[in-house]
């Protein structure tokens, strides 16, 4: 078994590996590179905020700064599911147009901190209905287990997204 | 360029562009009076230092160009160049090359040499055309100064005269050490006699302006004893050579008669300082009018002394300052939570924490208030580009303007001090542009030739209020409605006050410019003045009479950090109302309320019919109930006429904070900002007049109506 959780040091100082925290949702694991990653909290009231898309289920006070709590199940027009003791909130920390955003996202649970090698890390496949994948950067193997890794650059933007849903057959 | 200086380059921009502001506000004061030897030395000094800088850094162009104007105007100050309009002219060019010069080096962009050559030949010829040499290096010391008017006690002490011979090492300037106070010091013991050798000052372009050159020779006619001079010569360890010798004398002396001190000048004590070296020590530009104070103009007091050891100010990053206002939101957030807590306990177990948290309270207020003054600039950094840009906009027009400026030091916030300076701008080319006749036309209706603009700010209540007035034709009432009859804006059989029509030309797409030009006239302007002023938190309104004149009043919240709120309940959310949007609350009666054709809702209060919000619906949340006569009607103040805002509840008023939805989110129509409440939860603060906008967009309005 070669399941690389824990990175060791000298793994750190690897620029050739990444390390990346996992989630899940719908039963899809993905990722997120670790130094976007600011905190993870457990899900807390949000002040609902108007005329905004339904992903957006509103802000709250994280130290002093009015930041805006995502639910990833919508985003990807999945549906919704009753927020249990596992429903974490990521908070992310995000590029756009260069202006750096936080922005907390509702997942079903956080799962691991992966080190991984950078070249495995594959472009996602070509699906055959047109599918937008703006969101995903790339995939990567771990452990027979299928790892998508999220653009969170991409989360607020507001073009249109179309589903990334049908699980993907392992390849390796 | 060396890598260790790169860090000087912001600094010399932001003095340069201060230097260049300073320049052009004393050249317009030259134009009315041109023997005003402060706005010469003023615009000297600016030209030296940008020179200076601009040598240092390697900024060669910036360099010669200044050194050429610097000449120009040292004739100007020893007299050989006659200050008339024309050498005004092309300084103020030269002073717009210098802004374009520093502005592309700071953007290291290319300049255009061509753009420069222009005004640099006439600057050349400038300097040529005067048959005085050219006077760059003083160097015959002054004589020496009458001592000052200090008198003498008609003592039988034992008189003394010493004699100092003072030699400061080069650096003396720069280790901070200011003459000024030693020669203050003996002064103040006995007759002062000072003259200073300057045989080693060099040529200007040379000097150093940190670099001292001086020597004194100082003699002192004192009944101090020589322990006691002595000890006043000790600070001069370590940065001065000297030689001090003392001679008793005989007899007590008679005093000199001392000459008037001169009054006036600032920093310098009495006439002691004879140090002529203009650039050296920046006040003492005025030692030759020292002498003749009571014919040269009283002095404003501005003269900086350079190397004072207390600074009055300091440049602030504006960062810093933004750092620490979060700091003390967050405090006030804080202190608020514990209040609440402190408000359900027993009182008499606990009356000294809530004299404690009452404490706190007032120290937190008085700590918000004290750092939000820190952003606060006095408008006159907006007012002051006025004069220039009035000049320039009636020598193209043809028109004589002559602009007032009152109340330049009424402070505001910077970030809404920034805001204005658009706005402020396109007002005053309106009124230029449009609203000042033409000199004949002008004498033609009985009006002096030259129209007056006049620039006031002042406080009032939790704002600040700047109007802008001119004297010309004011608003032409009937051209105006056809124009909106034209545009659609006014329906044929609408009636309007005069004060309605005048609100018009706040329209979008309005203008009645009979030609467009390039300063104004395409109808872009007013609207934007109007939606920018807004988006500030104010209003604008006019005020005209026509033929005689037209005033522009702007009404501006003093800060746009912190707000009166009411909180109000909404379902199971509160949301936070402007209490300065508020006229009233009421409780609605049934009968009262009266539904429209289209769906609308309006009040009957008093003797209006108000339109209702319902702001459940507006926000999209599940109100308490939905019978208006269950919640409670927030009468708001919005353009247009008063609206009936639905709530469920009133709560408390407070003083909140306003924080940004826009930094890790986005503007959302309908809101302005957001808060933290004693809680810790997030309040929206509604933004009324984009919510009332909107809502009442969709559904028809009724138009507030008189019964």
């Amino acid at each position: 078994m070669q399941q690389q959780t824990s990175p060791n040091l000298a793994e750190e100082k690897d620029s050739t590996r990444g390390q990346f925290l996992t989630f899940i949702l719908d039963n899809e694991e993905y990722a997120i590179e670790i130094l976007r990653v600011q905190g993870i909290q457990g899900w807390d009231r949000v002040t609902p905020i108007p005329n905004t898309p339904e992903y957006i289920l509103g802000v709250i006070n994280l130290r002093g700064s009015i930041v805006p709590i995502l639910e990833l199940r919508r985003r990807f027009e999945l549906p919704s599911i009753d927020f249990g003791p596992t429903t974490v909130v990521i908070i992310v920390k995000i590029l756009d147009n260069g202006n750096e955003r936080t922005l907390g996202i509702v997942v079903d649970a956080v799962s691991e901190v992966y080190s991984l090698p950078l070249d495995e890390v594959r472009p996602p496949p070509e699906f055959s209905s047109e599918k937008n994948l703006e969101f995903v950067k790339g995939i990567a193997t771990v452990d027979d287990k299928m790892l998508i890794l999220l653009d969170v650059d991409t989360l607020l933007g507001d073009g249109s997204f179309r589903q990334l849903n049908t699980p993907i057959e392992d390849v390796a | 360029m060396s890598s260790d200086f790169s860090e000087f380059h912001a600094a010399f921009f932001e003095e340069s562009f201060d230097a260049i502001e300073s320049m052009e506000q004393s050249l317009l004061i030259l134009e009315t009076d041109a023997t005003d030897p402060d706005a010469i030395n003023t615009i000297f000094r600016g030209a030296h230092s940008i020179k200076g800088g601009a040598g240092m850094l390697g900024f060669s162009e910036l360099g010669h160009f200044t050194h050429v104007m610097e000449t120009v105007l040292d004739q100007m100050r020893d007299g050989t160049q006659t200050v008339s309009t024309h050498v005004i002219d092309v300084l103020l060019r030269s002073v717009d090359i210098l802004r374009n010069m520093l502005t592309a080096q700071q953007q290291h962009a290319p300049l255009d040499p061509g753009s420069f050559k222009a005004v640099l030949e006439e600057l050349v010829a400038l300097e040529a055309g005067n048959s005085a040499s050219e006077n760059s290096e003083v160097t015959e010391p002054q004589p020496p100064e009458e001592p000052p008017a200090i008198e003498e006690p008609a003592s039988v002490a034992q008189q003394y005269e010493y004699y100092f011979d003072l030699r400061p090492y080069p650096n003396f300037f720069s280790e901070g050490i200011d003459p000024a106070r030693f020669f203050d010091a003996l002064s103040e013991l006995g007759a002062l006699e000072v003259s200073t050798e300057v045989a080693r000052v060099p040529k200007l372009e040379k000097m150093e302006p940190e670099t001292c050159y001086l020597r004194w020779f100082i003699k002192l006619t004192t009944d101090a004893e020589p322990e006691q001079i002595k000890g006043l010569l000790d600070w001069l360890d370590g940065h001065c050579d000297y030689d001090f010798e003392h001679i008793p004398l005989e007899n007590p002396t008679d005093n000199e008669p001392g000459s008037p001190p001169p009054a006036e000048s600032t920093t310098e004590p009495s006439a002691a300082t004879a140090s002529p070296q203009e650039s050296a020590v920046v006040e003492t530009v005025k030692e030759s009018d020292a002498k003749d104070i009571a014919t040269s103009k009283p002095s404003p007091t501005q003269a900086t002394p350079r190397q004072s050891t207390e600074a009055s100010s300091l440049r602030v990053g504006i960062d810093k300052v933004d750092a620490l206002i979060n700091l003390v939101g967050e405090l006030v957030i804080t202190q608020s939570m514990l209040s609440r807590f402190g408000d359900d306990l027993d009182m008499l177990e606990v009356e000294d924490l809530r004299k404690g948290l009452a404490q706190l309270m007032r120290n937190t207020r008085e700590l918000q208030e004290s750092v939000m003054r820190i952003r606060m600039l006095p408008i006159k950094f907006s007012f002051s580009r006025f004069p220039r840009m009035v000049r320039d906009l009636c020598g193209r027009l043809g028109k004589q303007v002559e602009v007032q400026l009152q109340g330049e030091q009424t402070e505001l916030d910077k970030t809404v001090l920034d805001k204005l300076s658009d706005p402020l701008v396109h007002i005053v080319r309106n009124a230029i542009d449009h609203g000042i006749e033409d000199p004949d036309v002008r004498v033609a209706a009985g009006k002096s030739p030259t129209g007056l603009l006049r620039l006031n700010a002042y406080h009032a209540g939790g704002s600040i209020v700047i109007e802008v007035s001119d004297d010309g034709a004011g608003l032409d009432s009937q051209r105006i409605l056809e124009k909106a009859q034209n545009k659609g804006l006014v329906s044929p059989g609408d009636s309007l006050t005069e004060e309605a029509i005048h609100n018009l030309i706040f329209a979008p797409g309005f203008s009645t410019a009979a030609e467009v030009n390039d300063l104004s006239g395409r109808g872009v302007g007013m609207d934007v003045v109007r939606r920018n002023i807004n988006d500030l938190g104010g209003n604008v309104d006019i005020h005209s009479k026509q033929g005689q004149g037209s005033t522009i009043t702007i009404r501006l919240p003093l800060t746009l950090a912190i707000l009166d709120g009411q909180l109000v309940r909404v379902g199971t959310e509160t949301y936070i109302i402007p209490l300065v949007s508020i006229l009233e609350s009421l409780q609605p009666s049934p009968q009262n309320v009266n539904t429209i054709a289209g769906g609308g809702e309006v009040y009957r209060m008093r003797d209006q019919e108000i339109p209702i919000v319902r702001l459940h619906r507006a926000l999209s949340i599940e109100p308490d109930n939905h019978d208006i006569s269950d919640g409670l009607i927030v009468v708001a103040d919005v353009e247009g006429g008063p609206v009936g805002l639905l709530v469920d509840d009133l709560l408390a008023q407070q003083q909140i904070v306003i924080k940004s939805l826009e930094a890790n989110f986005q503007q959302v129509p309908g809101l302005s900002g957001a808060t933290i409440l004693g809680d810790g939860t997030v309040a929206l603060i509604l933004d009324i007049p984009g919510l009332v906008q909107h809502h009442l967009k969709r559904s028809p309005a009724p138009i507030a109506s008189a019964a």
